[in-house]
């Protein structure tokens, strides 16, 4: 049956999430804006704790992108600073034995906080991702990692503190193309894997985006996920590369939830105001009599709406266990669009009060913007819907 | 609990609506955008299918069916995916039916709705627009003025579909600055039926202008009787009918220019392997579903019988400008080959530019 209501038991966790929001992210989202690269102490032990007692779990489905929704509309900075197994998970969720998950993730929500990363981008390759040059050698019973990664999300709180992790795609074999690359799990502070360097960024500032090296880092041989066998068909063959791909189909609905979160933000600092300005929104008006102001608001809302409701579906999907590519896609690029021109609306909207650092419509601006180019860019994400749209290969459309 | 997947009866309805729009619809409907005339036939079939006597109470009559917005959407979008016009004349009467069902007095229920369970089609329709700039459905022009036992309706109104064949009105006026329905009969005094419109795009329908000058109507036929009707949930049931019919009408010129990106070669290759081409189908595909799923929301805000204005107009408003902005890419992919009748793009975009126009036209 078509339903749009939250059950009880979301609309808790929704109430709950705000909460944090609003007490725990909202008070100091400046100063960790403002102080890049310091660490939110109070608000990773708390929201480790939360997390663990369930209040703030978060995985991969609509309860947990609701929650999210909220948390970013706090922060989105911060939430990336949040605790747990984040996209390394999913990615061993997404393509992991049972083993792997029970050994990786089965105590990972005790003792002190970690985090899990995943690390795929390099300096000469970004959503191409089949180009990775990073490389991964078999030695007796044990693999041998060598590469730069970029970008990392997470990347260093996953690789320097204890019991966290770090997925990394390397190839086995360049000659094999997609089919020669795999992932591999290595548990933070193992020899060989250092941070370079940390980003300085337009936004999400308080999020650590780290710059690894991996330089004849060994790992156990049962640390590959999936399979190890190269199946040199073709070399389009894209096997290995599934992994990689099923794990997009999860988190992309998952960025498309932290997105709509500061879309929201924004969306609420301005109705507020025009609130208190005695300046009415009137539905159902016909267009040629709205004023440009009430346009504008309800084609924010509207592609809000939009975008929240794609990101649902490609998650209501999930949980039923339907393939969701094509919609995890549609959700990713609406949602990060959406909220990109959302935010840069509303610094137009609000004047010299939007582009003020003494408010923080200027930060979310900068925050949005992420949500178009992390996880697969725009742009990548419309070619996936084109060619599932077309039915088109990836040789057929380029 | 959040969900996306209609109930099996549902999904049931939808086939049969999808099959018949595939099969009979689609069939005729460029050589009824041509003529201007829908063969009876296919609004028989229609009829018999249900379309309108499926939520009438068995005590009028009817199947008595569960009444469902969302539903209803369902339906509208899958025949205005074959054509809009033939899917406007077969839901016309539901224009008079569903508000008397809804919020009409029992004296209207018995007296009209045993009309809609017929074995044939019943022409009844509603008359909203008006001829004229700035029309806003809150303030009309047209007037119900109540004069001892009678209402006494002037004013113009245009767009009324199925005025010529129709025996039944529902007019709505503006009684003392509030919108109201008001049932007036064929041949009743003082309502006169004007010459067949041409407008630009759904030139299958037959609509008209209409005037009233001092038509008498007995008290009792205002729409609801002395409470009146809810014409905000009028408005927002034509709204989201009018988005589902948009997402239907847009989803045929997303489909035809796909295929027709995925067979057209230019410079050695289908032209939908190149990202301007793909990238504006892809865009089309998204909005499509957005519409979609906002549609749903409003319609399910309707079953609910919550305020559903807001969820309403936003998605009737992203509907305008989406269908708009996916018939003319659909004519713009196909070129040449666009602009021309042979290919029915031309069509949608026709008809796509006009939901901003037909207000109160449809509902679910």
């Amino acid at each position: 049956m078509i339903d749009f209501e939250p059950t009880q038991e979301q609309k808790e966790a929704i109430d709950i999430a705000h909460e944090f929001a609003k007490e725990l992210f909202r008070p100091i989202s400046r100063h960790y804006d403002e102080h890049e690269h310091e660490s939110p102490q109070e608000l990773i032990d708390k929201t480790w704790g939360e997390r663990n007692k369930g209040t703030l779990a978060l995985g991969l489905d609509v309860t947990a992108s609701l929650r999210i929704e909220e948390l970013c509309w706090g922060d989105a900075g911060l939430f990336l600073c949040v605790p747990g197994p984040g996209l390394g998970g999913a990615a061993i969720f997404a393509s992991g034995t049972k083993e792997q998950l029970q050994r990786f993730l089965g105590s990972f929500n005790e003792g002190e906080p970690k985090w899990g990363a995943m690390a795929m981008t390099e300096p000469s390759c970004g959503s191409d991702t089949s180009a990775i040059t990073a490389t991964a050698t078999r030695d007796g019973a044990e693999w041998v990692l060598n590469g730069e990664k970029i970008f990392v999300t997470w990347g260093k709180r996953a690789a320097e503190n204890p019991g966290g992790l770090v997925v990394v795609w390397a190839t086995v074999d360049k000659s094999a193309g997609r089919a020669g690359m795999k992932s591999f799990v290595v548990p933070a502070g193992t020899p060989g894997m250092r941070v370079e360097k940390l980003e300085k960024k337009l936004g999400i500032r308080a999020s650590d985006t780290a710059t690894l090296i991996f330089d004849n880092c060994r790992i156990p041989f049962e640390n590959i996920l999936g399979s190890p066998e190269i199946k040199k068909v073709d070399k389009s063959e894209t096997k290995g590369f599934k992994g990689a791909m099923a794990t997009f189909d999860a988190t992309r609905p998952i960025v498309a939830a932290m997105a709509i979160g500061v879309g929201r933000a924004a969306l609420d600092f301005v109705k507020e105001t025009l609130e208190k300005e005695g300046i009415k929104i009137r539905y159902g008006v016909p267009r040629q009599k709205l004023i440009a102001l009430e346009r504008d608001m309800m084609e924010m809302e509207a592609n809000y709406k939009a975008a929240k409701l794609l990101t649902l579906r490609a998650l209501w999907m999930m949980s039923q266990f339907q393939p969701n590519n094509l919609e995890a896609s549609m959700a990713k690029a609406k949602a990060g669009l959406a909220v990109t021109k959302i935010t840069q609306k509303a610094v137009e909207i609000m004047g010299p009060l939007g582009y003020s650092r003494k408010y923080l419509l200027e930060k979310w601006m900068r925050d949005a913007k992420i949500n178009d180019i992390f996880e697969g860019t725009g742009q990548i994400n419309m070619l996936i819907v084109a060619r599932r749209a077309l039915d088109f290969s990836r040789d057929q459309l380029k | 609990m959040i969900s996306f997947s209609p109930t099996e009866e549902q999904q049931m309805i939808v086939s049969m609506a999808k099959q018949f729009a595939n099969d009979e619809i689609r069939r005729i409907y460029r050589q009824c955008d041509e003529n201007g005339t829908i063969p009876e036939g296919v609004i028989d079939t229609a009829w018999k299918m249900g379309l309108t006597s499926s939520s009438i109470p068995e005590a009028y009559g009817g199947p008595g069916g569960e009444r469902s917005a969302i539903t209803g959407s369902l339906i509208a979008e899958e025949l205005a995916w074959g054509d809009l016009s033939i899917t406007m004349h077969a839901l016309c009467p539901a224009l008079f039916a569903y508000p008397i069902l809804e919020m009409g007095t029992d004296t209207q229920r018995k007296k009209y709705l045993p009309f809609f369970c017929g074995e044939k089609y019943k022409a009844a329709t509603a008359a909203l627009i008006e001829p004229r700039f700035g029309f806003d459905p809150c303030s009309l022009l047209a007037t119900a003025r109540l004069e001892g036992k009678e209402y006494v309706l002037n004013g113009e109104k245009c767009y009324v579909p199925l005025a010529a064949e129709a025996d039944l009105f529902l007019v709505y006026a503006a009684e003392n600055g509030s919108s109201q329905g008001f049932i007036i009969e064929e041949g009743t005094k003082g309502l006169q039926v004007g010459e067949r419109e041409k407008n630009m795009g759904i030139k299958a329908l037959a609509t008209y202008e209409i005037t009233l000058k001092n038509c008498r109507i007995a008290k009792e036929d205002r729409l609801g009787g002395e409470k009146g009707c809810d014409f905000s949930r009028i408005m927002n049931s034509s709204r989201v009918a009018l988005s589902a019919m948009a997402v239907g009408v847009a989803k045929a010129a997303m489909e035809y220019s796909r295929d027709y990106a995925r067979e057209r070669v230019a410079f050695g290759e289908p032209v939908a392997s190149r990202q301007a081409i793909a990238f504006m189908l892809a865009e089309m595909a998204i909005e499509i579903d957005a519409t979609r799923l906002m549609t749903w929301e409003a319609a399910w805000k309707l079953d609910r019988k919550d305020e559903a204005t807001k969820e309403a107009a936003l998605a009737k408003a992203y509907a305008d400008d989406m269908v708009l902005m996916v018939t003319d890419r659909a004519v713009q992919i196909l070129g040449g080959h666009g602009y021309v009748r042979e290919h029915p793009v031309e069509l949608w975009l026709r008809n796509g530019r006009g939901f901003t126009t037909f207000d109160g036209m449809a509902t679910v």
